[in-house]
């Protein structure tokens, strides 16, 4: 196992982080595949720098009004509503 | 009956216009591209009861050619697997090699074709999604130059790598298919103008005396015997057609799998954050805060690999380990753009096998993610680059069917059109 790849308690911070929920069986299986995986991507140090010569450009449009969505079209999916609002969980 | 190889996730007719080039044609829709009414999951549980309140610019154009769509097609959740085993909805199997996994994660559009369940397909192509079930089940596929087809209502994996695409039985359907849904589009920022008038079907001529076929022995070396008698057999014909081929080594590209891996995760870790459960989408319910529901929503309704991919993104792209992994795989992906910018001042395209070996057996990749990463090593290189590829069936070996791959210059989809042909003849 490589020296930087995340043990269990890593694991689960990064699944806080990221705001997905794993139970213990999960945990246990990506702490091993992720050594694994990451013990690849680690051969990306012997990558050299490049230069990179893109020509980039803005590509902005108008700022302007356009036809969207209707509040009824864009609630049609959500799970609850409530007045023509999303009605979500408690922030804190 | 596609039933019997689980190829759609939602049946559903889509009439379009009377006329058109497509008037005469059905085609499936890989379920992660936007119709309006018609359900799109993207084969997740997470987006098991989503409609869309609007078509993708590719359906639009689809419709107004006048294509019959037939159903949404069958995929690896998200985009995320290389087999389409990773579906909420069941793997599809492989018409054209029974007990086989049709490739992924567009495995449902080319089972679709592969069948005769569609005339014509429509996949994505983020690391090969494309042209590796193209390849599995005996049938064309093109991932175009990035930026040639809009990704308006794609339901996005990792924008910066991945292209929507045609599978057909044919280069030239192909090519006429992507005729249809190529050429700028106001509402995606990243299309250009060169598809605009194109006319990719007739470049379909199979002419290629005088074209040079360059081979980059490190996208050959890892291959199956098997597969590399096809390949080779493939270039014998080419040569007797006329065309010459050379060695050419593009060192990179040795790089290019876990580079890719690196910023698609990267990418999927922030484009799969707006999963939340409360705009769209399989809900965690709403007992607690806000991250508790939202932890619980993404728990209950993600599958094992669109998780793995989400977790490993987000701590690429943590405080301390961004430059270790995202900033090297920038540099990888620059190396990899200018060894194929250098390779092409000396040929037109550049052939490899499409895949490594024939379809996988059912199951026999899920348990080492590592092994599925690697299988995509010919297939990346072209994502990175932002350039066109395309895989033709060139026969089978036991197990099933072998695909040649040929990748050409950015907007040189005439060019690989016209090479891919000849391999028909």
């Amino acid at each position: 196992m490589s020296d930087t790849s995340p043990g269990p308690e890593e694991v689960r911070h990064v699944a806080d982080l990221a705001r997905v929920g794993l139970d213990d069986d999960e945990v246990e299986k990506f702490t091993d595949q992720f050594a694994d995986i990451l013990d690849y991507f680690e051969t990306l140090d012997e990558v050299p720098e490049v230069d990179r010569e893109a020509d980039l450009v803005n590509v902005m449009r108008e700022d302007e009004v356009r036809e969207s969505l209707s509040q009824e079209e864009a609630l049609a999916n959500a799970p609850e509503t409530e007045d023509g609002y999303f009605k979500g969980p408690n922030v804190s | 009956m596609s039933a019997d190889h689980n190829i759609f996730v939602t049946e559903e007719t889509v009439e379009g216009a009377a006329d058109g080039p497509l008037a005469d044609s059905t085609v499936a829709v890989k379920d992660n591209i936007s119709t309006e009414g018609v359900r799109t999951t993207c084969g997740s549980e997470m987006l098991d009861d989503y409609v869309p309140p609007y078509d993708a610019t590719v359906v639009e154009k689809l419709t107004e050619a006048g294509a019959t769509i037939v159903g949404k097609a069958n995929m690896d959740e998200f985009g995320m697997g290389s087999t389409t085993e990773t579906s909420a909805f069941g793997p599809a199997e492989n018409p054209a090699a029974p007990g086989r996994v049709p490739g992924g994660s567009s495995g449902g559009s080319a089972a679709a074709v592969a069948a005769g369940e569609a005339d014509l397909a429509l996949g994505s192509d983020t690391g090969g999604s494309i042209r590796n079930p193209a390849a599995f089940c005996g049938v064309v596929g093109i991932k175009p130059t990035y930026g040639l087809v809009s990704r308006y209502g794609l339901v996005a994996y990792a924008n910066s790598l991945e292209q929507i695409g045609p599978l057909a039985p044919t280069v030239e359907e192909a090519a006429a298919l992507l005729d249809v849904i190529s050429g700028p589009d106001e509402r995606d920022a990243t299309t250009r103008d060169e598809g605009a008038d194109s006319d990719y079907a007739s470049a379909a001529t199979g002419d290629v005396d005088g074209t040079t076929v360059g081979v980059p022995t490190e996208l050959v070396e890892g291959a199956d015997e098997g597969v590399r008698g096809r390949f080779e057999a493939a270039l014998d014909d080419l040569e007797s057609q006329g065309a010459t081929v050379e060695e050419v080594s593009l060192p990179s590209v040795e790089h290019a799998v876990e580079a890719y891996y690196v910023i698609a995760m990267s990418e999927a870790s922030s484009n799969l954050a707006r999963f939340d459960g409360v705009r769209y989408g399989h809900s965690g319910g709403f007992d607690g805060n806000w991250n508790e529901a939202f932890s619980k929503a993404r728990e209950e309704a993600f599958g094992e690999e669109v998780k793995r991919r989400i977790l490993l993104g987000t701590y690429a792209l943590s405080a301390g380990y961004h430059d270790k992994y995202y900033k090297q795989a920038q540099d990888a992906r620059a190396w990899v753009k200018q060894d194929f910018d250098e390779a092409f001042e000396s040929v037109d395209v550049l052939a490899s096998p499409t895949m490594p070996t024939p379809p996988f057996e059912v199951g026999e990749s899920l348990d080492d993610p590592l092994q599925m990463y690697l299988a995509d090593a010919n297939t990346v290189p072209a994502n990175l680059a932002d350039l066109p590829a395309i895989s033709v069936p060139a026969g089978e070996v036991d197990g099933g069917p072998v695909g040649v791959q040929f990748v050409g210059p950015a907007f040189g989809e005439e060019e690989i059109i016209r090479v891919g042909s000849a391999v028909e003849q």
